[in-house]
């Protein structure tokens, strides 16, 4: 049953993540690769969220394990990052590295504030 | 209705969609179960197995796509985007970042944080490389029809 509920958000969550990285990627000219960092600290603050709630085990497995970590994605990231440095823009890779931890714990932060506002 | 589209041409929008949903569930799947059978304290070597070996592969599967020989258009979204995509995790891993300096566990913290983002980069150049010596070693092989080989 938590591996239906698994695949099933990681379902939606992976195509969304190909969708917004798409749209975002269309909308500006820069090397640096916007469509995942937007899609990894989105998923940073949803989790968070979940997280402080705290989501019931059901809820988890679906929106957290599923869609949050499908829509979220380490691989196309360190790809990236790569990229980036064997292109000659090195500054850019270390600089999408540090962006996308220090703006992904952030948002992660924000997130459980957010949940606890909501609760509150 | 568009006509039947033809061979290698570009897949419908929907099929990339469907393929990277089907491979995305595969991969969340996958680490759902290393998660299960991985320990998981202060320091989550679970989520670093799982970002670092997507990360190894990732440097396989597009040097092998994109050099070594042209694949089925739906190759990257179903194995790159889906199940690569779906096995990694990034939310995950500020999650457990959060956990630790939370749990007061800053050292540990900073350790794992460190050493995925540096060893996935390594992961990805090393994955890319290797497979570049192996595509180098065996240049026939790649251009010749070799049938249905065991290319997991």
């Amino acid at each position: 049953m938590t591996v239906l509920l698994v695949a099933l958000g990681a379902a939606l969550g992976a195509p969304l993540r190909y969708l917004a990285d798409r749209l975002v990627q269309a909308r500006h000219g820069t090397p640096f690769p916007w469509g995942t960092f937007t899609v990894n600290v989105s998923g940073s603050a949803l989790l968070g969220f979940l997280i402080a709630l705290p989501a019931g085990d059901t809820l988890m497995a679906a929106a957290g394990t599923g869609f949050c970590g499908a829509l979220t994605t380490y691989s196309t990231f360190g790809y990236e990052t790569l990229k980036l440095a064997e292109g000659g823009a090195r500054l850019l890779a270390v600089l999408n590295a540090v962006a996308s931890v220090v703006a992904g714990l952030g948002a992660a932060y924000l997130g459980a504030a957010l949940a606890h506002a909501f609760l509150a | 209705m568009p006509a039947a589209p033809a061979p290698r041409s570009q897949p419908s929008s929907q099929a990339v969609l469907a393929a990277v949903a089907a491979g995305g569930a595969i991969g969340a799947v996958a680490r759902h179960g290393l998660a299960a059978v991985l320990p998981h304290g202060h320091f989550a070597w679970s989520t670093l197995a799982v970002n670092l070996t997507g990360c190894l592969l990732i440097g396989v599967l597009m040097v092998l796509i994109t050099e070594v020989r042209p694949a089925h258009p739906l190759v990257r979204p179903f194995l790159g985007v889906g199940v690569l995509g779906g096995f990694t995790t990034f939310s995950t891993y500020i999650a457990d970042i959060r956990q630790a300096l939370d749990a007061g566990a800053g050292a540990a913290a900073l350790a794992y944080l460190v050493l995925t983002v540096t060893g996935a980069v390594a992961a990805v150049w090393a994955g890319a490389s290797l497979t570049r010596l192996a595509a180098a070693a065996v240049p026939r092989r790649a251009a010749e029809p070799a049938g249905e080989e065991g290319a997991a």
